[in-house]
């Protein structure tokens, strides 16, 4: 493939492709840094509201925590869901016709 | 269940059967690794042939430190709630390396993530540059490693602390040196999978006492030692702390060599990105088991026993395991332990010969001209040099506190590798002296401001006042990095890696070369 890279930076493919791809991780990130930072700031400032007893040997803390370590998981779920399908389809799209110009 | 006498510390001969197992397991694998094991390919990423979600594993085993299991299991049997905001913050960074750092890293390089910063800017001094912060990183985590293993293997089977730390040295060797990236690979899953597999069984253990309901065993720890224990306690007090050290375990996994080389050893990105996604949910999985853990043992054990042993609560899974299944458990558990320890040093150990052969070898002495059969007969020799400078470490500061050495590891791989790679990755201006300003301002931040802070000048020095007050420097250290790099940029532009911007970026996202 013998391409002018500036070219391609400028199709409308790659920017649309660049652009959603930035969409989905800004999006992504700012939610987990959100959730973990909200959680570190709500330690510092206002601890005893996690400490709040719901049930007997059950504060709000713990659901809280467990809440923050199964986003963490949830969130790279989803990256990988639309990654492997939606943006793998986009890059092989763009590749494809890279061939055939 | 008050008081108990315990057998750690005398030779188990349930711990000495499976080790032995362990060990001849993995040196069989060894033994095949080293057959299949002849390019640079086949020695610093296992030839690409490793599955996302074998590499998902392996990346487990290579997170799932001894330090984190049985640290913050006692952390946890100590403290109660507070474990869990500990562990909390060593997850949070697996998301941001799958959203900012996968694609760009296993599109645009090989072996290191030196490749990528290097990609389009002035080989020679960014390599140099990178490598003193990959470097630094590897030897402080591997010090506190060495130093935990034979203070750990000293406690549990009585063996004196150098021959232990020798014989982990010996064995760390062995892996890396004839079995490269692939037994190393397989060492890891191995050892994943015992390790996952130990604490699930313990914590069924556990929680059969408390009708498989872990609120009932909560409220055991509750009634026993008050409503403390389930509330957040004196770990998050100040917010900048909290921020810096935050910004340190969540920007630091992104910037971990022996992590970042894993994404190599896998033949695509979607198996790259897999392995992300199967890797945060072990360790995930794995929190929630030492948090369980933590509580069994503060409850069925008790803190002073646990205290008793070891002030740090280092022994409370172990202690744990004897509690529940015996001596035959115990032994089993101690030897997970063992080989968590020797799947984790050999991780660090590769990923450190690879910073020293590809990185500085060939890519600055001989200027990226180097045979193939040179370049790994260096890679070995690197890495029995690095065997041999863990085991002096190790022995070096025996009896010396060195778990600040971790906070340090994340401090300096969140401040010098993170923000080369992102700013080489997104900003076009992003010149060669912006890139070494930037990790060399990271990486000094990093070490002068902890042996300032009241980490090492309060704790370890015994001053009264810290003359910097934050406990890990990541905020200042960071944020620096990244002014410098910036600034770097602004004095000296670099028209050469400006014009080769684009092509990179389509690299980035195509994962093709277009010219």
């Amino acid at each position: 493939m013998k391409k002018d890279p500036d070219a391609i930076l400028n199709s409308p493919e790659f920017k649309a492709l660049v652009a959603r791809q930035w969409a989905v991780s800004a999006v992504l990130s700012i939610i987990m840094l959100g959730a973990y930072f909200g959680f570190i700031l709500v330690l510092a400032f206002n601890k005893a509201v996690l400490g709040t007893m719901l049930t007997e040997g059950l504060s709000l803390g713990i659901p809280v925590g467990l809440f923050v370590i199964l986003l963490a998981w949830g969130l790279t779920g989803i990256y990988v869901f639309w990654a492997n399908d939606k943006f793998d389809s986009a890059v092989n799209a763009i590749r494809q016709s890279l061939r055939r110009d | 269940m008050d008081q108990f006498t315990t057998t750690i510390g005398q030779p188990n001969l349930t711990s000495i059967l499976f080790f032995f197992v362990f060990i001849t397991v993995t040196m069989f694998i060894t033994y095949y690794a080293a057959k299949r094991t002849k390019t640079t390919a086949d020695f610093y990423a296992a030839g690409g042939g490793i599955s996302g979600f074998q590499n998902g594993l392996a990346l487990a085993g290579d997170y799932m430190s001894a330090a984190s299991f049985l640290g913050i299991a006692g952390l946890v049997s100590l403290k109660g709630y507070d474990g869990l905001i500990y562990s909390i913050g060593f997850l949070v960074g697996w998301p941001i390396i799958m959203f900012l750092i996968a694609e760009p890293l296993r599109n645009l390089g090989k072996y290191t993530f030196a490749d990528v910063v290097a990609y389009r800017l002035s080989q020679k001094p960014i390599r140099i540059a990178a490598s003193v912060g990959s470097l630094m990183t590897v030897c402080f985590y591997l010090i506190a490693q060495m130093v935990g293993s034979g203070s750990l293997i000293h406690m549990v089977f009585g063996l004196q602390y150098e021959i232990a730390i020798v014989f982990v040295g010996a064995v760390m060797i062995c892996y890396v040196l004839f079995g490269g990236m692939l037994a190393t690979t397989w060492v890891q899953i191995i050892k994943a999978v015992l390790l996952l597999g130990g604490a699930t069984v313990l914590v069924l253990m556990v929680l059969y006492r408390f009708d498989m309901n872990p609120v009932h065993l909560f409220a055991a720890a509750q009634a026993k030692y008050g409503d403390k224990v389930l509330a957040p306690g004196q770990l998050v007090s100040n917010p900048w702390d909290a921020m810096s050290l935050g910004l340190a375990l969540m920007f630091g996994t992104a910037g971990l060599p022996h992590i970042l080389m894993r994404f190599y050893t896998v033949p695509d990105a979607k198996a790259a990105r897999k392995s992300v996604f199967v890797a945060t949910g072990f360790i995930a999985f794995f929190y929630i088991l030492t948090f369980i853990i933590g509580f069994g043992a503060m409850t069925l054990v008790g803190q002073d026993v646990i205290s008793g042993m070891d002030k740090g609560g280092n022994m409370a899974a172990l202690l744990l395991a004897e509690v529940t299944g015996g001596t035959m458990f115990l032994g089993f558990i101690a030897a997970v332990a063992f080989a968590t320890i020797l799947a984790v040093v050999s991780g660090l150990t590769l990923a450190g010969a690879t910073t020293l052969s590809h990185d500085l070898y060939v890519n600055v002495f001989r200027g990226g001209r180097a045979a193939e059969q040179e370049e790994v007969r260096v890679a070995k020799i690197a890495t029995l040099c690095l065997g041999v400078v863990a085991v002096a470490l190790g022995l070096a500061f025996k009896g010396q506190n060195v778990a600040f050495m971790v906070g340090l590891a994340f401090a300096i791989a969140a401040s010098a590798n993170f923000p080369a790679l992102v700013l080489s990755i997104m900003w076009r201006r992003f010149s060669t002296l912006g890139a070494v300003f930037s990790i060399v301002t990271g990486t000094t931040l990093a070490v002068v401001l902890i042996v300032i802070s009241p980490t090492v000048w309060v704790d370890i020095l015994k001053n009264p006042v810290a003359i910097f007050p934050l406990k890990n420097p990541a905020l200042i250290s960071m944020t620096g990095a990244f002014f410098a790099g910036w600034l770097g940029s602004v004095i000296k532009r670099d028209e050469r890696a400006e014009s080769l911007y684009a092509e990179q970026k389509v690299r980035n996202y195509l994962g093709v070369s277009v010219e």
